[in-house]
């Protein structure tokens, strides 16, 4: 009785190892397909810009205010914390270096994954279920090259620029509320910024994770949609798992990042 | 949608990203500040004890800042701290510059600070400083205090009774915690 249950569940254990094993590989293809079929959606660059409107400029709202307001909690709290060690001064580097080297690329890259990616995932698994893929493959029309690459390339292109809008946007909060609401003066505030900003080091750092996080974003809710289940069911489970896969891969991609990119610092 | 509002909508969305991300390269960063693609030329400095001090903190001369610590690197030979420093073209120093390791603020960043002298050739690429002052080490400092005051303490009761023995010495101070007790259990 209890070898039977025990066995079960080492099947189960091995079952679900074998099965995310194949979905990996799956995805991995999927990644590889897509790259190498985007020559073509380069060509149709049209194709891009299309796409480009509904990831980027469509999340230009929810990105943006959402900038402006972390942006002006950072400015109250950090205002709030550093005022007990006197140095109100140091509100700037504060509010500028969460927001350039974390809080940007990270709250940007998971808005983006449950504004755009779910869209995303949605599309594609629709297009599935109603047997659009298969109708174009019919007509000898890689859905690969011209489905899934322009959006794999709107995704990447849109992503470090959502996140570069929302780092500035936050930053305008700060100044807003720190210097504007609070009164700390403005003369310290930038320039102690601009002492403790690199270049190199914080901001074009942000930029490199952004990057890596919408190319996971992107991969991971086209392989959903690309995969789910053809039924309102499978579609609804895809859009879901989109969201949540997303959301730990960016959390963990920015952990590892970090550690690798702030070693000495 | 039309072709053309939909290009317009996607123009601007680039521009504006770019737009952003210049606004944090100029306003937010130091690229506008410190040039990265800058003349500069080297020099170096030995210090016996460098403190906290790291790669790329800034090299100041009268409070300017003239450049920036390359490296820092130990030498084996002289057992001291061997760090190039990066100093703009355009800062020429006398030879005998002599160069310390200076803190801004109480708990602030360490930096170099560069004090010109009088020489009348200039620094060239590559030359060693000679006159270099070492980081204030803060448990160093408080330890020489500690062992200054130390020293006070045992001199100072054998100077006006050297007869005496060393055992009254710490009498006059022990009954003043003690008279101190039952004050405050009063209150």
């Amino acid at each position: 009785m209890f070898n039977r249950s025990a066995i079960l569940s080492v099947r189960g254990i091995g079952h679900h190892t074998v099965d995310g094993v194949w979905r990996l590989g799956y995805a991995s293809r999927f990644f590889a397909l897509t790259l190498a079929s985007s020559g073509t959606s380069f060509r149709r660059f049209r194709l891009i810009v299309r796409e480009l409107y509904f990831t980027g400029v469509l999340s230009l709202i929810i990105i943006l205010v959402s900038g402006l307001f972390v942006g002006m909690v950072l400015g109250l709290q950090g205002y709030h914390t550093l005022q007990t060690y006197g140095s109100e001064s140091a509100l700037g580097v504060l509010v500028a270096l969460s927001l350039v080297r974390e809080l940007g690329p990270v709250v940007s890259a998971l808005l983006f994954a449950s504004r755009a990616g779910s869209a995303m995932t949605a599309e594609i698994g629709l297009m599935k279920a109603t047997e659009q893929l298969a109708a174009m493959e019919m007509m000898a029309v890689d859905p690969i090259s011209r489905v899934v690459a322009p959006r794999f390339w709107a995704g990447v292109i849109s992503m470090p620029l959502l996140a570069a809008m929302f780092s500035a946007m936050g930053i305008f909060g700060g100044y807003l509320v720190g210097v504007v609401l609070i009164g700390v003066d403005e003369g310290s505030f930038w320039s102690q910024m601009q002492a403790a900003v690199d270049f190199q080091e914080d901001i074009m750092n942000g930029v490199i994770k952004s990057f890596v996080f919408g190319v996971a974003v992107t991969w991971i809710a086209l392989f959903e949609g690309y995969d789910a289940p053809p039924t309102a069911e499978g579609v609804s489970g895809a859009t879901t798992r989109t969201v949540v896969t997303s959301s730990l891969a960016i959390l963990g991609l920015d952990f590892l990042l970090t550690s690798f990119m702030f070693q000495g610092v | 949608m039309e072709r053309s509002t939909l290009d317009l909508w996607v123009g601007l969305f680039v521009c504006a990203g770019i737009g952003a991300l210049l606004i944090l390269a100029m306003k937010v960063g130091n690229m506008a500040s410190i040039g990265i693609g800058q003349d500069s030329y080297t020099i170096y400095a030995n210090f016996d004890n460098i403190g906290g001090l790291k790669p790329r903190a800034p090299v100041k001369s009268a409070g300017v800042v003239v450049g920036r610590v390359a490296s820092i690197a130990f030498d084996n030979n002289k057992f001291n701290a061997r760090v190039a420093l990066t100093i703009e073209t355009k800062y020429k120093f006398p030879k005998d510059t002599g160069a310390s390791i200076l803190t801004s603020g109480l708990l602030g960043e360490q930096y170099i600070g560069l004090e010109a002298g009088g020489d009348s050739n200039d620094l060239a690429d590559g030359e060693t400083l000679k006159l270099t002052q070492s980081a204030v080490v803060l448990e160093k400092l408080i330890s020489q205090f500690l062992y200054s005051k130390a020293a006070e303490g045992g001199d100072a009761p054998q100077a006006p009774a050297p007869n005496a023995a060393v055992a009254p010495v710490p009498a006059p101070h022990a009954p003043a915690p003690a008279a101190a007790v039952p004050g405050a259990e009063k209150k």
